[in-house]
C-alpha cells in the first residue's frame, strides 16, 4: 500500500471533517436543548457567509488591510447570523413549543425555504467569488501539497471552538443550566431556570458557530450562492447523529469519521458513491450503537 | 374584529416600532447592499429598508394579535371548533353527509371536462400525493416512526415500470402490482436493520437509505441509465386503444381517482383493524404496548411494508404520467414534501392528509402568478400554518368508545370518525 | 336538505368557472420561457429569462412581430420532469407559439411529448442530450447548443492533437449534462490508441471539499483532465488543484465557458481550456447582447445567456419569414432560412441541431476567454 497516498487521503479527510465539524457543532447544540432537527441551520450558515461577502466587498473598496477586513467581516457575520438565529427561533419555533415535534420540523423546513429564496431574490442566483482574505501562511510552505492555509485555519478554529464550547457547557453557570434544560426542560423550569433565555443563548451560540463556519468555508472554497446551506446542513446533521446528537465532542468526532469515510471511500474505491459510503457507514454504526458513537443510550421509560 | 384596535395603543405601537427597527437592522446587509461585480461599485437600495420597516411594523402587530387569539383558544376551552361542529353536524344528519359526498364525487368526476388539461394534470399530481401521503401516514401518523426516505419506494415503483417496460415490454397494468410488491419488499428490507432505532436516529437512517437508492440510480448506468433517465415510457393503455394526449390525461386522472378511493377504503379498514390499533399503541408508547402483548417487531415491519406498498404503486403511475423518469425526481426534497403533506394535513387523519395534499401540491401551482416569489411565499406559508395550527389543518380526533347502559344490555356506540 | 344541495351546486359551478377561464385568442404572440427559476439550478435558468425579457422589450419597442406585440409566459419547472409536464400543460393552455427551453435535458424530454401533441415548437438553449435530436422522437425540438457527443469530440480531439496528452482523467458532476458528456469523452478516448483513460469519476456537486478526488487524480498519474459539468464544480476543482501546486491541463465544456467561471476562480482560472461556440468574442451581435444585459441588470450575463438570445433571434426571424405563427410554416422557416445570431449565422438541420454554430476551443488568458485558432 502506498503510504504517502494514504497519508494524503487522511489529511484530506481531516480537512473535510473539520469543515463538517464547524457546522455540526451548532447543530448538535440546538438539538441538545430543544430536540429539534433544525433544517434551517444550513441557511444560517449561508446567511453568515453572504453577510461576510457583502461586508468584505464593501470594505475592500476602502483599500483596507485584507486581514483586518476578514476580521471585521467575520465579526459582523457572526452578529447578523446570531440575530437571524434568534429571530427565527422567536418566529418559527417559540410558538410551537409544547406542540408535537414534527410540527416544529415542518416549520423549520418552511423557514429554510423562505431564507433560501429571500437571499436568492434580494441578492442573486449566481455563484459569487469569495475574496481571498486569508494570507498564505509561510510555515505551511513545506506541506503545501497536503494542507492549504485555509484548511489549516479551519482545523485550528474547529479545535478552539470545540474547547470553548466544552468549557462553556461543563464549567459555567449557563452551561449547567443548558445541561439541565436538555435533560428535562420542565424540571429545569421548576428549579428556576429561565428556559426561554437558555434557548435564546443556545441559538446565539449555534448560529455564531454556523456563521464562523460559513465565513471560513467560503474562504476555503472561494465561492458561494444561496443554496450552499442545504447540503452543508444535511452533512452536518449526519455528522452530529453519527457522533451522538447532543454531544459536543461527539459532533466533532462524528464529523472526522464522516470526513475520513468519504475521503478513503473516494480514494480507494470511487467518488461516484461517496455519499453512499457515508450513509452506509452511518447505518452500520447506528445498528451497533443506536445512539451514535459518543451518545448516551436513552433510558427507556414507560 | 374590534379587539384588533387595542393593538393601536402607544404601548403596542412602541413594541411594533422596536420590531420594525430590529428587522431593519437584521435585513440591512442582504436587502440594502448589493455589490456590483462588473463595475466594482456598491448599490445601496435604501428603498428596501423603508419597505421592510413599514412592513415589519404592521406585520408584527398582526402577528401578536393572531398569536394572542390563538392562545386564547386554549385546548381546554369548551368552545367547539369549526371542525368538531362540522363533524357533529355530519353525524346528526347522515343524509346530508351522503349528499355532500355525492356532490364532491360529482365535482371530481366532472372536473376534467370542465377545466383545461393543465388543471387536470396538476389535480392528478395532487391525487398522487394524496395516496403517497396516506401511505406515509401509516408509518408516521399511525406508527409514529419518522421516515425521511419515503421517495425511495416511490422511485422503486417508477423504475420497476420503466425498466420492465423497456426490457420486456410489460404493460402498465401488469407492472402496477409488481411495482407495489417490490416496494413492499424494499420496505421490509429497510425495516429489519432499523428495528432498534428510535426518533431522530431512525429519521437519519431512513434519510440515508433514500439517498443511497437515488445515488445508485444515478451512478449505475447499466441498470438505470444514470442521470439521463428513461424516456418514452408508455401511458397506461385501455384495451390496446391509443389515445390522444388530452384523453390520456383524463384517463390517468380517473385511474388516480380510483386509486384514491381504493387507498382510503383500505387505509380506513387497516386503521381499525387489530394491526392498526397495534400501530397506534406503538406510537403512543413502545414499551407499554410491548408489555401489553403487542409484537413491536411485527408492527414496525408491517408499517414500513404497508407504507411502502402505496409509494410503489404511485411510482408506477408517476412513470406512466410523466413518460420520462430520472433520479432527479426522487431526492430528499421529495420525501420532505410528502412528510409536509402528512403533517400539514394533520397526522393520523385520513381527511387531513387529503386536504394537506390538495393544499401543498396545488398551492405552488396557483402561486405561479407570483412567479419568482412563489417558493418564498410557500416557505412562509408552511411556517405560518404550523405556528397557527400546529396539529395540522384537520387534527385527528381520537375515536371515543362510549359506554351507554341500556335496559338489558350494555351497548357501545362510536363517536367521531 | 334541498338548500344544501343548491349550495353545493353553486360552489361547483363557481369553481369550474374560475378554473376554466382565460383561454381565448388574443392579439399578442405568446412565447414561453421554461426552466428552473427557483431551487438549486436556478442560476442556469434565470439568464434565459433575462435574455427573453431584453429581446421582447426590444422587439416590442420596434413595433413587434408581424405588427403584433410579443408577450412572455414565464414558467418554472425546477428541472424536474414531473413539474415540467405540468408546466408544459400550462404553457399549452396559454396558447403559445414557441417555447424557449427547457433547460435540463430530463425536463425537456418529459415536456416535449406534450408540446408535440399540441404542435408547439421548443428551442432549448442548453439541453445537450444527444437523443433529443438524434432519436427522431422529438420533431418539434431545436437547440442552439451542441449535443454532448459533438462537444466531447472537440474536446478529445483537442486533448490528443493539440496538447498531445497520453493519460487522461475524465471527471463529471453526475448530472445529465456533465455525465453524458464525460461518457462520450471516455468512449472517444478508448477508441483512440494514442491515449488512455486513467480515471473516470463523478464528483459530488456542492461538496465542500474536493481534495480526495484531487489526490486520486494525482495518484493516477494523469497528465490532463477532461471535465463534464458546470462552472461551480470546475472552479472548485481547479483552484484546489492549483493551491496544491498541481498544474496539468484542464479541459472542459460550454458549462464552464462562462465569465462567471473566471470571476469565481480568479487567478486560478488562468490556462483552463473550454469548448464553446466560435467567434463569440468578435461577433458584434454578441458584444451588443452582453452590453444590453449589463445595462439592464448591472451585471455580466449568466450561463446559456447567449444561447438563449440566439434561440429567440431564430424564433423571431422564423415567424417573420413565415409571415404567420403557423407551426408548419415556422418550423419550416427555422430549418430553411439562415439568421444572424449571437452564435453566428445559423439555421437548423432536419433533426433540430443548429447548423453554422462552429465550435472551437478557448483558453483563459489574462482573465478572459481567448479563442484558440
Amino acid at each position: 500500500m502506498d503510504l504517502s497516498y494514504f497519508f494524503e487521503l487522511f489529511v484530506g479527510g481531516l480537512t473535510r471533517g473539520s469543515i463538517y465539524a464547524l457546522i455540526a457543532l451548532g447543530y448538535t447544540m440546538v438539538y441538545g436543548i430543544i430536540k429539534l432537527i433544525n433544517f434551517a441551520h444550513g441557511e444560517i450558515y449561508m446567511i453568515g457567509a453572504f453577510t461576510a461577502l457583502i461586508i468584505a466587498s464593501v470594505l475592500s473598496f476602502t483599500g483596507m488591510n485584507p486581514v483586518l477586513i476578514f476580521l471585521i467581516a467575520s465579526v459582523l457575520a457572526i452578529f447578523f447570523s446570531a440575530a437571524y438565529g434568534v429571530t427565527m427561533e422567536k418566529i418559527a419555533y417559540t410558538p410551537l413549543r409544547g406542540s408535537q415535534r414534527l410540527s416544529a420540523l415542518i416549520s423549520a423546513i418552511g423557514m429554510s425555504m423562505f431564507l433560501q429564496n429571500y437571499v436568492l431574490l434580494a441578492q442573486t442566483s449566481d455563484f459569487l467569488p469569495f475574496p481571498e482574505l486569508v494570507p498564505d501562511f509561510k510555515f505551511l510552505k513545506p506541506v503545501e501539497h497536503l494542507i492549504s492555509s485555509t484548511s489549516f485555519l479551519i482545523l485550528i478554529t474547529t479545535a478552539i471552538v470545540m474547547v470553548l464550547l466544552t468549557y462553556l457547557i461543563k464549567f459555567t453557570r449557563t452551561g449547567k443550566a443548558m445541561r439541565a434544560t436538555s435533560q428535562d426542560a420542565k424540571m429545569a423550569q421548576l428549579l428556576g431556570i429561565n428556559i426561554s433565555r437558555i434557548i435564546t443563548i443556545t441559538f446565539i451560540i449555534g448560529s455564531s458557530t454556523a456563521a464562523l463556519g460559513g465565513v471560513l468555508i467560503s474562504t476555503h472554497i472561494g465561492q458561494l450562492n444561496f443554496y450552499i446551506g442545504f447540503i452543508a446542513g444535511i452533512k452536518a446533521f449526519v455528522a452530529a447523529v453519527l457522533g451522538g446528537i447532543g454531544s459536543i465532542p461527539g459532533a466533532v468526532l462524528g464529523s472526522f469519521v464522516l470526513g475520513w469515510t468519504e475521503s478513503f471511500g473516494t480514494g480507494y474505491i470511487s467518488s461516484d458513491y461517496e455519499d453512499v459510503f457515508a450513509f452506509l457507514f452511518l447505518i452500520i454504526i447506528l445498528i451497533f450503537r443506536p445512539s451514535g458513537i459518543l451518545g448516551r443510550p436513552e433510558n427507556k421509560k414507560v | 374584529m374590534s379587539d384588533i384596535l387595542k393593538y393601536f395603543t402607544v404601548k403596542e405601537m412602541k413594541k411594533s416600532l422596536v420590531m420594525s427597527l430590529w428587522f431593519m437592522i437584521l435585513t440591512f446587509p442582504i436587502m440594502v447592499i448589493k455589490v456590483n461585480t462588473i463595475e466594482d461599485t456598491v448599490v445601496w437600495r435604501w428603498g428596501n429598508l423603508i419597505g421592510i420597516g413599514i412592513g415589519a411594523f404592521f406585520m408584527s402587530t398582526l402577528w401578536r394579535y393572531l398569536l394572542e387569539r390563538k392562545n386564547m383558544q386554549s385546548p381546554l376551552s369548551d368552545k367547539k371548533t369549526l371542525q368538531i361542529r362540522v363533524m357533529d353536524w355530519a353525524n346528526e344528519n347522515p343524509k346530508a353527509k351522503t349528499t355532500a359526498l355525492i356532490a364532491v364525487g360529482a365535482f371530481m368526476a366532472a372536473f376534467p371536462f370542465l377545466t383545461s388539461m393543465y388543471q387536470t394534470s396538476i389535480m392528478t399530481t395532487a391525487l398522487m400525493y394524496i395516496v403517497l401521503g396516506l401511505g406515509l401516514n401509516i408509518v408516521v401518523g399511525l406508527g409514529g416512526l419518522l421516515h425521511l426516505g419515503y421517495a425511495a419506494f416511490y422511485a422503486v415503483g417508477a423504475y420497476t415500470y420503466a425498466l420492465l417496460n423497456y426490457h420486456f415490454g410489460l404493460s402498465f397494468w401488469i407492472c402496477l402490482p409488481i411495482g407495489a410488491g417490490l416496494a413492499t419488499v424494499m420496505g421490509i428490507l429497510l425495516a429489519i436493520p432499523v428495528l432498534r432505532l428510535r426518533g431522530d436516529y431512525l429519521a437519519i437512517v431512513t434519510l440515508g437509505f433514500g439517498e443511497v437508492i437515488r445515488i445508485i440510480l444515478e451512478n449505475w448506468n447499466d441498470f438505470s441509465f444514470g442521470p439521463s433517465g428513461i424516456a418514452n415510457i408508455p401511458r397506461p393503455g385501455f384495451f390496446g386503444m391509443s389515445m390522444k394526449l388530452q384523453t390520456a390525461t383524463i384517463y390517468i386522472y380517473f385511474i388516480m381517482i380510483a386509486m384514491v378511493i381504493f387507498t382510503i377504503f383500505v387505509v380506513r379498514r387497516l386503521e381499525n383493524s387489530r394491526m392498526g390499533r397495534a400501530w397506534i399503541a406503538m406510537r403512543e408508547d413502545e414499551i407499554a404496548s410491548e408489555s401489553m402483548g403487542i409484537d413491536i417487531t411485527k408492527s414496525k415491519i408491517t408499517t414500513f411494508a404497508l407504507g411502502a406498498f402505496w409509494a410503489g404503486m404511485v411510482g408506477v403511475i408517476f412513470a406512466a404520467k410523466t413518460t420520462f423518469i430520472n433520479p432527479a425526481s426522487f431526492t430528499l426534497w421529495e420525501s420532505v414534501m410528502i412528510l409536509c403533506v402528512v403533517v400539514i394535513g394533520g397526522m393520523g387523519s385520513i381527511f387531513g392528509v387529503v386536504i394537506g395534499a390538495l393544499i401543498l401540491i396545488l398551492l405552488p401551482e396557483y402561486l405561479r402568478a407570483f412567479s419568482e416569489y412563489r417558493m418564498l411565499m410557500f416557505g412562509a406559508i408552511l411556517v405560518i400554518m404550523m405556528v397557527f395550527r400546529p396539529g395540522g389543518i384537520i387534527s385527528n380526533i381520537r375515536k371515543k368508545y362510549k359506554f351507554e347502559p341500556t335496559q338489558n344490555s350494555a351497548e357501545s356506540s362510536k363517536e367521531g370518525v | 336538505m334541498k338548500r344544501l344541495f343548491a349550495v353545493m351546486l353553486i360552489i361547483l359551478l363557481a369553481g369550474s368557472m374560475v378554473f376554466a377561464g382565460g383561454k381565448k385568442e388574443s392579439g399578442t404572440i405568446k412565447i414561453a420561457v421554461a426552466g428552473p427559476h427557483s431551487g438549486d439550478l436556478a442560476s442556469y435558468g434565470l439568464p434565459t429569462v433575462k435574455a427573453a425579457e431584453i429581446m421582447v422589450e426590444k422587439i416590442n419597442a420596434e413595433g413587434g412581430l408581424l405588427g403584433r406585440q410579443v408577450e412572455l409566459v414565464i414558467e418554472d419547472d425546477v428541472c424536474k420532469p414531473e413539474v415540467a409536464t405540468n408546466t408544459a400543460a400550462k404553457i399549452v393552455g396559454e396558447g403559445v407559439v414557441a417555447v424557449i427551453g427547457h433547460i435540463c435535458s430530463g425536463a425537456t424530454k418529459a415536456a416535449m411529448g406534450i408540446y408535440n401533441d399540441s404542435k408547439i415548437l421548443a428551442i432549448s438553449p442548453s439541453a445537450t442530450n444527444p437523443a433529443l435530436t438524434q432519436s427522431g422522437d422529438y420533431p418539434n425540438f431545436f437547440r442552439t447548443i451542441a449535443s454532448d457527443d459533438a462537444q466531447a469530440r472537440i474536446e478529445v480531439d483537442f486533448a490528443l492533437d493539440t496538447l498531445g496528452l497520453t493519460k487522461i482523467a475524465v471527471l463529471h458532476d453526475k448530472g445529465d449534462y456533465g455525465k453524458g458528456l464525460a461518457e462520450f469523452a471516455q468512449k472517444f478516448l478508448e477508441a483512440d490508441s494514442r491515449a488512455e483513460v486513467v480515471l473516470f469519476e463523478g464528483v459530488t456537486p456542492g461538496a465542500v471539499d474536493y481534495t480526495a478526488v484531487i489526490n486520486k487524480i494525482k495518484n493516477s498519474g494523469a497528465d490532463g483532465i477532461i471535465f463534464g459539468g458546470y462552472h461551480p464544480e470546475a472552479s472548485k476543482i481547479v483552484s484546489q488543484m492549483k493551491k496544491r501546486a498541481m498544474d496539468i491541463p484542464f479541459i472542459s465544456d460550454d458549462g464552464v465557458k462562462d465569465n462567471t467561471f473566471i470571476k469565481v476562480a480568479g487567478d486560478y482560472a488562468e490556462g483552463v481550456y473550454a469548448s464553446g461556440p466560435m467567434d463569440t468574442t468578435t461577433n458584434p451581435l454578441t458584444i451588443q447582447a452582453t452590453k444590453e444585459h449589463q445595462e439592464k441588470y448591472g451585471e455580466d450575463p449568466g450561463a446559456f445567456y447567449l444561447n438563449a438570445y440566439a434561440a429567440l433571434q431564430a424564433v423571431f426571424n422564423a415567424i417573420e419569414v413565415a409571415g404567420s405563427t403557423d407551426y408548419d410554416a415556422v418550423t419550416n422557416a427555422l430549418r430553411t432560412s439562415y439568421v444572424e445570431t449571437t452564435l453566428g449565422k445559423i439555421k437548423f438541420d432536419s433533426k433540430g441541431d443548429a447548423e453554422g454554430v462552429g465550435f472551437s476551443m478557448y483558453q483563459v488568458q489574462n482573465g478572459v476567454y481567448v479563442e484558440l485558432k
